[in-house]
């Protein structure tokens, strides 16, 4: 029993912290590398459906986003469903613009891989998304992605 | 030219980790992690106005109706359905090959038309898309570990294109019809 009994006296020992540089600059790589910057403002709220059959996107740089729900400030701009393009809200006309400017800023090569995804929100009418989709086809954006949560969807 | 020796001071690396906090942090708080998933939809090509409409009459067996209307309910095929049987009766309309009159001839001529309302939530129409990609999905997936006795993300690409052609996904977008967006 004697050989687990504590010298009196001993000083705490130190934890050597040597290597917490190391583990923190891989956690800030793993940050670095798997996210990307906020780079605009979210206007509208867009609670995605949830849904099974997901593909991921191959490029994030190549995909176009159009927002689509109910205002976030809803005592400014109302309740009705806008459309953010970027970072303001566009109308319905504005669309295929909007789509032509950013295929545009692309080089020629990767042109034909850009994807546009609609995040919309879940109680958005499909007049509106129609309407969205009539001006992708009008500016030849034709590979979409309705954004998804990916999950078990919900039965009724 | 007499080479002194001199002694390299030790850096103090304490600090390191505080400077390396501080990055991580920075950088938690102005990115965003991306979950860019989402169903894969390719949308027909905008029709040349001077030139008719191709001509492509379908055999009406072979099309599968889906109409989700302005209350979110589902019409297959001219009879009320509910959601939990949409994907078992879209398999049975791309496995027919023949056998029973009203389902389709072969699964390569199969075509699901789906129309919606123009009052018909996004949510829902998710949903009904998913069913039917999950119908296709399984189909492929039963058809290749028949086949090729491996899962259908195993294939090989060749082996993929050849069940792709055999369960072709065509999921066709039907321009809505307008009865009752109301007032929402």
């Amino acid at each position: 029993m004697a050989k687990f009994r504590k010298k009196k006296g001993d000083k705490s020992q130190t934890i050597n912290t040597s290597s917490l540089p190391d583990i923190v600059f891989m956690l800030l790589f793993f940050f670095m590398v798997a996210t990307k910057m906020r780079d605009k403002e979210v206007m509208v709220k867009t609670v995605t459906p949830v849904a099974s059959e997901v593909e991921r996107v191959e490029k994030k740089s190549w995909v176009n986003y159009i927002l689509v729900g109910p205002p976030q400030n809803a005592e400014r701009d109302g309740t009705a469903p806008r459309i953010q393009l970027d970072d303001k809200y566009g109308s319905v006309e504005e669309v295929d613009e909007f789509i032509i400017l950013k295929r545009n800023e692309q080089p020629e090569a990767i042109r034909d891989y850009l994807t546009t995804a609609i995040k919309g929100d879940k109680t958005v009418r499909m007049g509106l998304m129609t309407d969205i989709k009539q001006e992708l086809r009008n500016a030849n954006a034709l590979k979409l992605l309705y954004s998804s949560t990916e999950g078990k969807v919900q039965k009724d | 030219m007499a080479r002194h020796k001199r002694n390299i001071p030790e850096i103090n690396a304490g600090s390191m980790a505080d400077i390396a906090f501080l990055l991580l942090v920075f950088f938690l708080v102005t990115t965003q992690m991306d979950t860019d998933k989402g169903l894969r939809v390719r949308l027909p090509p905008k029709l040349d106005e001077n030139q008719p409409p191709p001509d492509t009459k379908q055999h009406d067996r072979d099309v599968l109706r889906v109409l989700v209307n302005a209350n979110d309910q589902l019409l297959v095929e001219d009879k009320l359905m509910r959601i939990e049987e949409l994907t078992e009766f879209t398999k049975r309309h791309l496995t027919n090959e023949g056998r029973l009159p009203n389902f389709a001839e072969s699964s390569e001529k199969a075509i699901v038309s789906l129309q919606n309302d123009r009052g018909t939530t996004y949510g829902r129409y998710v949903q009904v898309y998913n069913e039917l990609k999950r119908a296709y999905n399984e189909v492929r997936e039963e058809y290749s570990r028949a086949k090729f006795n491996k899962s259908y993300e195993a294939l090989s690409v060749t082996d993929k294109n050849a069940v792709d052609d055999k369960y072709p996904i065509k999921i066709s977008e039907a321009e809505p019809v307008d009865y009752g967006e109301g007032n929402n």
